[in-house]
């Protein structure tokens, strides 16, 4: 076959060509518009922040007013005032505060915590997240769920979560 | 009365639904297999081992019954549940307490899934032992484990319909592992090659959200319903006329 014939196009292998490219091009561009249908733009989920009410409300240690509403601990201690997203670091579920222990417990697969929100037992890989606090203007702590403090394990004992954003101090 | 029998056996009605005789030659009884597309799947013929219980146990076809009882229950089932965060308990609840006979057809539903799962499994492991996925059949032990993921997928999404607690924890566990898939899951690896976010990993494809919510009960209603009992038929269809052409029921050598 001289190279002549290899490059010459038929107005019949045109036609089937572009007839096999647009077959092809529909098939997976309606493929890829699927895929994209499954990903919704708009989410009907709750409002990631709220109102918890006034610091002077939180007396010395863990709150658990907010946690069955917005599955939040509100906890003072000698540091100050911070929140606790009831979220367990291993899978997801959600730790019970058991007082006479001072320990947050997982019930999926056992992880504990501290009230500072350190693994002690179990699991799960990272601190509880402490989710971001201000002071609104009529005085109340605002918690905002879409800000979380990911801090590593080694890094909880450094000061480094007492970040301002995260501790609410002299309140 | 042999008659009637002969008016409704020549009727043009009888004679265009059934086109062979008596099924008492041969020929008929092949005709009985080939010209019933429920049957066609079958061999019109089997094997003399075929019929031995303690080679192949029958636990695909076990596993075949069990599909097909849970496919029953299953549309029986869809007539009283709403997968609607407010209603789906109660419906359950009231399958169980109010509708009659309702208790009967979810325990069949929730046992014959947990045995189709266990009937897979052993299935899978007869396979295995009986050396029947080797060459020719190499083809539809590939089908067979394609059908164990889609019948462990069943169970899973059906897990999260009741919406009690159990199912609520276990579907949030269940799907925080997709967080870790490499490439895929935000907080598995190489999520950043792709720009993996919370809002567009493979997690939030499964929930349809970000937490297991309203999105989450009717995308898993959906699948556990249509797509993949859709898929898992098309498959078994596959499966069940590839072992006639792999040789017919494996056996003894």
């Amino acid at each position: 076959m001289s190279a002549q014939e290899t490059k010459k196009i038929t107005r019949r292998n045109f036609l089937a060509l572009s007839g096999w490219f647009f077959f092809f091009a529909s098939f997976f561009g309606f493929l890829a518009s699927n895929l994209r249908f499954m990903m919704p733009n708009i989410l009907y989920e709750p409002v990631a922040y709220f109102r918890a009410g006034k610091p002077t409300d939180f007396a010395m240690g863990v709150d658990e007013r907010w946690m069955k509403e917005q599955r939040v601990w509100i906890v003072r201690t000698e540091k100050g005032v911070y929140a606790l997203y009831g979220e367990c670091r291993h899978l997801g579920c959600t730790p019970g505060w058991f007082p006479d222990q001072q320990l947050f417990k997982c019930p999926c697969h056992g992880s504990n915590y501290t009230i500072e929100g350190d693994v002690v037992a179990g699991p799960a890989p990272r601190p509880l997240y402490r989710v971001s606090v201000s002071i609104t203007p009529d005085g109340q702590i605002l918690v905002n769920k879409n800000i979380k403090n990911d801090v590593a394990p080694k890094e909880s004992s450094s000061g480094n979560r007492e970040g301002e954003q995260f501790l609410l101090k002299n309140v | 009365m042999n008659k009637l029998i002969k008016f409704i056996t020549e009727s043009q009605i009888w004679r265009s639904v059934f086109r062979h005789g008596v099924p008492d030659t041969e020929r008929n009884q092949s005709l009985v297999v080939f010209s019933n597309v429920l049957l066609h799947l079958h061999p019109v013929k089997v094997k003399s081992h075929g019929l031995k219980m303690n080679y192949t146990w029958c636990l695909g076809g076990i596993s075949f019954f069990l599909f097909i009882i849970l496919t029953i229950t299953g549309v029986l089932l869809m007539f009283y549940y709403v997968p609607e965060t407010h209603r789906a308990y109660a419906d359950m609840k009231d399958l169980e307490f109010v509708v009659s006979y309702g208790v009967l057809l979810r325990n069949l539903h929730r046992w014959g899934a947990h045995a189709m799962v266990i009937a897979v499994m052993f299935h899978m492991a007869r396979v295995f032992y009986t050396g029947s996925y080797k060459a020719p059949r190499e083809f539809n032990w590939v089908v067979g484990v394609l059908l164990l993921v889609l019948t462990l997928l069943l169970s899973f999404t059906g897990y999260l319909l009741p919406w009690d607690q159990l199912a609520i924890w276990a579907i949030t566990v269940g799907t925080n592992m997709a967080r870790a898939t490499p490439l895929l899951g935000y907080e598995g690896p190489f999520a950043n090659l792709l720009g993996m976010r919370i809002d567009n990993d493979a997690r939030f494809a499964l929930l349809g959200g970000t937490v297991v919510g309203q999105s989450a009960l009717l995308r898993f209603y959906v699948l556990h319903c249509v797509f993949i009992p859709l898929v898992a038929a098309l498959l078994m269809a596959i499966h069940f006329w590839r072992i006639r052409k792999d040789g017919g029921i494996s056996g003894p050598l």
